[in-house]
Order: structure tokens, then sequence, then C-alpha cells
């Protein structure tokens, strides 16, 4: 299996679908000549051609707008925001059509479409493009909200995106771009959407996280495993919204305990949804008080700063440490 | 019925200062000499701290910067005709003009090295911050103005710069409607460079110009050369007049041109051809104006020498007092979330420093 990048792995499975499927389109601002800004639609234009891979104006509600009317006039469009950190500017389109077309028309007009937007901090951005606001997004019925967390799943949650029925916020962790490479099946490889993925199982304790948090709890996991001759039950939430309960309230089930890692802020992440369902099939089953690692409610600082205040290893160590000790 | 005309338009384009430094007299505005070297001092100073940001970024001493790089007629002129009081919104491409408003050289060095200590104007508090969510900004203007004209602050407007590719946004659509509206003092300078990152002009809009909009939403428009300190000074100073005498808005827009990258993370050899660059380094601002003084026989290149090293030494000056910065208090980003104070805000303060201080011992 050929070992690729995120960026890379994306942009196989772009390459796939459009060739695969026809109606698939890819627009956004600077995605086709200059191959977007992270060089993820590298290559489409030139292969697919401009009707099909669309540098657009400078208008992130006219893309999405417009991509709204693209899905339900029969194509699948794939809407890059440059940015996730401009892509606020998509919600009154998202929130009052994209998101109800399938309700208010009974299910007679639907929005097959997929926005994609890096995400995250940590690599010394500008203001406005470090940010983690997933619960914006998922907080939107109807929207469903997805985070890969490396070259291979990100390739396969992409192309399930781009097939899905429904508009999905993909949202991808920029800081892991091209932080490192996976093997990626040339073949296609498709995950289900509304699914989280058990990436290693275990007894002891249950670890939660997604998207570029991913990584250091993977290497905190590891580290506390040895030291400790601890089981660990890690889970990669994969899907924000709809959240997949079964698979975490049955590993609290078995674990007893649970640490959540969250790059966005504290105030109704993603954590304090996966805490209330918890709460509300497995609170019989803790024997700790389940902890979250997240940032903290201000804006996001900086590049200066930044590192002081994302989720760092210590605090997600001393976390994992206080609940197995609790 | 036959069909009648309801309208004839046109829009005007001005130039008063061509490439070659030849004058229209006729046009010339009057400025004092010394309103002259203050302008061409900021546009060459701009120029010159473009430059060593650029050289800093590259050796990693702070982060991404957007360059202003060959636009220092558009930003600087339109800013001359201003009085302290009037507000000024800027985006992010306008290097010079903040300093004339009096921000200190080393905030910019803060900025883009990383710390809000730098993203405010401390000298003068109607300058708004760097606004980098595209167009944004235009309303904030209109905003702005229509607050000082309801408080009875007959002489006060205000000034908003915005891009080509902003032009698209629609908030700039909403921005120019509200203030024809509301016929609001406001002067919008559309600094058109042709280039938004990768997209050029012609695709952003198929229309002529970006200038003649102004007649859609019923204002004032006009086209000017951007690169033309004259031209630019003129139709702006214009623009405050009309403002200040309660004769609303109008859009003004500046020709000029990104000679750099978008930004330094930016590599524009992927999408345009060097050629077009080298025709307009033909026409940059800072040639025609220094020929304009030394015409004027008020600038000669002893003049030059000694402004080139007093720019040198501020902005080493400021080099120096970004790199030898007092530590700034890890805390601060909770400083100015809200204007009141919350326990849950200071018990994540708290909960930060204690976080940190153990990372800093375990490190």
């Amino acid at each position: 299996m050929p070992k690729m990048t995120m960026v890379q792995a994306i942009n196989l499975a772009l390459h796939q679908e459009m060739k695969k499927d026809p109606t698939v389109v890819v627009l956004g601002e600077d995605v086709g000549v200059n191959g977007g800004v992270f060089r993820v639609t590298d290559g489409l234009q030139k292969e697919y051609g401009a009707d099909r891979v669309m540098d657009t104006p400078l208008a992130e509600s006219g893309i999405i707008g417009s991509s709204i009317g693209m899905a339900m006039g029969g194509l699948k469009p794939v809407a890059e925001m440059q940015f996730s950190g401009f892509a606020y500017l998509i919600l009154p389109q998202l929130e009052a059509n994209g998101a109800r077309m399938r309700t208010r028309s009974r299910g007679q007009h639907t929005v097959p479409l997929v926005v994609r937007m890096p995400y995250g901090g940590g690599v010394r951005a500008l203001e406005h493009h470090s940010e983690s606001k997933e619960s914006y997004w998922a907080h939107t019925p109807g929207v469903k909200t997805v985070i890969p967390s490396g070259p291979r799943n990100a390739r396969a949650l992409l192309l399930a995106a781009i097939r899905d029925p429904d508009p999905v916020i993909f949202m991808e962790p920029k800081h892991s771009y091209r932080a490192f490479k996976e093997e990626v099946p040339e073949e296609e490889e498709v995950l289900p959407i509304g699914k989280a993925q058990i990436v290693e199982e275990g007894n002891d304790i249950t670890v939660i996280s997604w998207g570029s948090m991913m990584r250091q709890t993977i290497k905190v996991v590891d580290q506390i495993k040895e030291e400790r001759n601890t089981s660990v039950e890690l889970i990669d939430l994969m899907t924000i919204a709809p959240m997949d309960y079964k698979t975490i309230t049955e590993s609290v089930k078995k674990t007893g305990r649970c640490v959540i890692v969250q790059e966005a802020h504290q105030t109704l992440g993603p954590a304090s949804e996966i805490i209330a369902l918890i709460n509300d099939h497995a609170l019989m089953y803790l024997e700790a008080p389940v902890k979250r690692v997240t940032m903290y409610d201000i804006q996001m600082p900086l590049f200066g700063r930044e590192n002081m205040y994302l989720p760092s290893q210590g605090k997600i160590r001393r976390a994992i440490e206080e609940t197995l000790d609790f | 019925m036959p069909k009648k005309k309801i309208g004839t338009f046109s829009v005007e384009y001005l130039q008063i200062l061509d490439e070659n430094g030849n004058v229209d007299k006729k046009l010339e505005p009057k400025l004092s000499d010394k309103d002259l070297l203050k302008l061409y001092e900021y546009m060459f100073m701009s120029r010159e701290y473009d430059h060593r940001m650029l050289k800093l970024q590259r050796q990693g001493r702070i982060g991404t910067i957007p360059l202003s790089i060959g636009q220092e007629a558009a930003f600087c002129s339109a800013t001359l005709p201003m009085k302290d009081d009037d507000w000024w919104v800027g985006s992010y491409r306008e290097l010079g003009a903040r300093l004339m408003r009096g921000e200190p050289l080393v905030n910019t060095l803060l900025y883009y090295g990383g710390y809000e200590e730098g993203s405010f104007n401390p000298n003068n508090d109607r300058t708004l911050p760097i606004a980098v969510v595209l167009g944004s900004q235009l309303l904030h203007a209109v905003g702005l103005s229509y607050a000082s004209r309801l408080k009875g602050e007959k002489d006060t407007a205000s000034i908003c710069f915005f891009g080509d590719g902003a032009s698209s946004e629609g908030d700039v659509h909403e921005a120019l409607n509200f203030a024809s509206v509301w016929n609001t003092p406001t002067v919008f300078v559309c600094q058109n460079n042709q280039w938004a990152i990768s997209t050029p002009r012609g695709i952003q809009t198929k229309a002529e110009s970006i200038a003649q909009r102004a007649i859609g939403y019923g204002m004032k428009g006009i086209q000017v050369d951007g690169n033309d300190p004259l031209a630019v000074y003129s139709a702006t100073k214009e623009a405050f007049d009309r403002a200040r005498k309660g004769e609303g808005p109008t859009l003004i827009e500046a020709v000029t041109y990104r000679m750099m990258m978008h930004t330094t993370a930016d590599d524009p050899t992927k999408y345009r051809d060097d050629s077009e660059v080298k025709e307009w380094e033909a026409k940059d601002p800072l040639i025609r104006m220094k020929k304009y003084l030394e015409d004027k026989g008020i600038w000669n290149e002893e003049k030059q020498e000694e402004l080139a090293k007093d720019v040198k030494s501020r902005i080493e000056a400021a080099v120096k007092e970004f790199e030898s910065r007092e530590e700034f208090k890890p805390d601060a980003p909770f400083d100015y979330v809200y204007g009141t104070t919350h326990e849950i805000i200071e018990e994540q303060r708290e909960r930060f420093l204690e976080d940190l201080r153990k990372d800093t011992e375990n490190a």
C-alpha cells in the first residue's frame, strides 16, 4: 500500500470519486488553478476541467448557497471553505436551507452536499485560522459533522460523505495535513458516517478523542499503558453528529472510567454531549467522574501562545491518571 | 408601447500623475510641501517595513504576513485627507496607512509574531484592528459613521478599505446599500490589486469596473489610478468633503497591483505570469512620487538617503523592541473575553495557570 499524507489521501478520494461519478463537482476559492491553498484539490481542474472544478468568486455564502442548488439539481458538490474561520458566513444558508430542505419538502428535495474545511490550531497560523468550532455545525439537525484523524480514515470518510444523501460538514485537522503518513489502499475503502471507531480495545478506561487531538492522545495512551500496565480502550469519534452513542456507552459500561480530549471550547463542546450520553446510558457503571480536556472558553489565542492553550500531552496524561486513580 | 430610456450612466477614471511622472497641472491637488513629504515618507516606510518583515518571516522570527508592496499610493494617499477623529477601518493590506494613523511599528510585528498585544492602535482609538474576514469591516464603517452623525459630530466621516476579492462578499453589497440608504458619511476604497490569492479580477466579476457598482446603489463612484498618489488623494479628499457636507457615501476603486504573494504562505508562480508583474513594476507608485517631488524641487538624493537611514533605524528599533520584549503574561488571552467577570472564566484561568505550571515542571 502506498504511504501518503492526509492531503494526498483526501486528494486521492476526490480524484477517484470524480472519475467514478460525473455528478461530483468541486468548488471554492483557489481550488482550481492553484489546487487549493493546502493543495488538497491539486490536479483536479487539469483532469476534470473548469466546469467541474470551479474557482469561485470570493464569497463563502455564495459557494454554499449555489452548492445547495446544485445538490438539489442532481450534482454532488464538494465545496471547500478555505479555513473554517471563514465558514460562519455559510451558517444562514446551511441552517435555513441545506439542513432543512429534506424536512421541508418531505423528502422531495435533498441536499447531498459536502463542505470541506481545514480547522484547528498548532500551525502558527494567522488570526481566524486556528479555531475548532465543530459544535456550531453539530448543533444543526439535518447536517452531519465528520472529523477524520489520519490519512486513511480521511480518505474513507470523505468517500462516505460524498455518497451521503445529506449535507456533511467535513472538518479536516490541518495540523495533521502533512504531519505524518499512513498506508492508504489504492482500492476503494469507505468508513460509515455515524460510527465511532474503537482504535484499540481495553478494559480499564475509555479514552475518546477525534481530529488532530487523536495523535496527542495516542502518544499519551501508549506511554500510560506501558508505565502502568493498564489496558485502555481508545475511541476515535470520527462523526460528531449524529453521535454514535452505542459505541461510547458500551465501552464505558465495560471500563467504568472515561476521559474525553477535544480541541474545541469547553462550553457545549462535543465532550459535554458525550458526558450527557454516558449519564443517560451508563451512569451506574461509572467508577470515577468522567473527565474532559478541552480548550478554554476564550478566543483562540494568536500563535505566540497557542501551544500553551491547546490540550497538551501533560494535560491529557494528568486527566487519565487522575481518572484511573480515583 | 416603445421602451423608454430611464437613465444613462458613465463612470469616470482619474489619473493626475502618470507612470512617467507627468502631471496634469489642471487636476493637480493643492497639497502643501509638508503633506507631500509626509505622504512620500509613509509610502517609503511602508515599503521598507514590508521588505524587512518578509525577511523576518523567512527567518521564522514572525509568522505568516500579507505584504502591501506596490499599493502604497492607494492606502497612504487615501488616508492623507483624514482627520484623527475620522474613523479608519482597514483590512490587512494597508500597512503604511496604519502607521499614518499613529500605530507603533512594533505592533505589526507583535501581531504577526503571534501576540494579541499588537492587535490594536494605542495612539488612535478611531482605528479598528486588522479585519481578516473579508468584507465584514465595510458594514462597521457604515455603522461608525452613522453613530458619529447621530451623536452630532457633523464633521466626522469614516473610511474603509477592501479588495477586489472581498468585493464579491455579500457584506460588501449590504454595506454599500446601507450607506447609500442612510446617506452616511462613508468613504469606501476598493484596492483592486487584480488578484485574490490565485483568482484574477476577471473571474471575480464580469463588470468593466468595480466603481460602476456605485450607480446601482445610487451613490457617487469613481475609478482612479491606484498607483497615482495625487489621483487617489484628490478622489478621497473630494469624497471626504462631500461626506462632511452631508452629501453621502462614495465608492472609489483604486486600480493597483499586488506585486508580491498574497501572504508569505502563498506561491504566485503557480498561477500568474511573471511578465505581468514586470509590467506593473514600471507603474510603481514610489518611483513616480519621488520624481514628482524632485521635479517640484523639494526632494533630492541627499534627502532620500537621510530618509532611508531614518526609516531603517526606526524599523530596526521596532525589531529590537519586538525581539527583546518582556515575556507577556501567559493568561492575557483571558483578560478581554468579556467586560464583566465570570466565575467560569476565572476558574478556567486558574486551571490554565495550574496546568501551565505542571506542564513547565515536567517539560
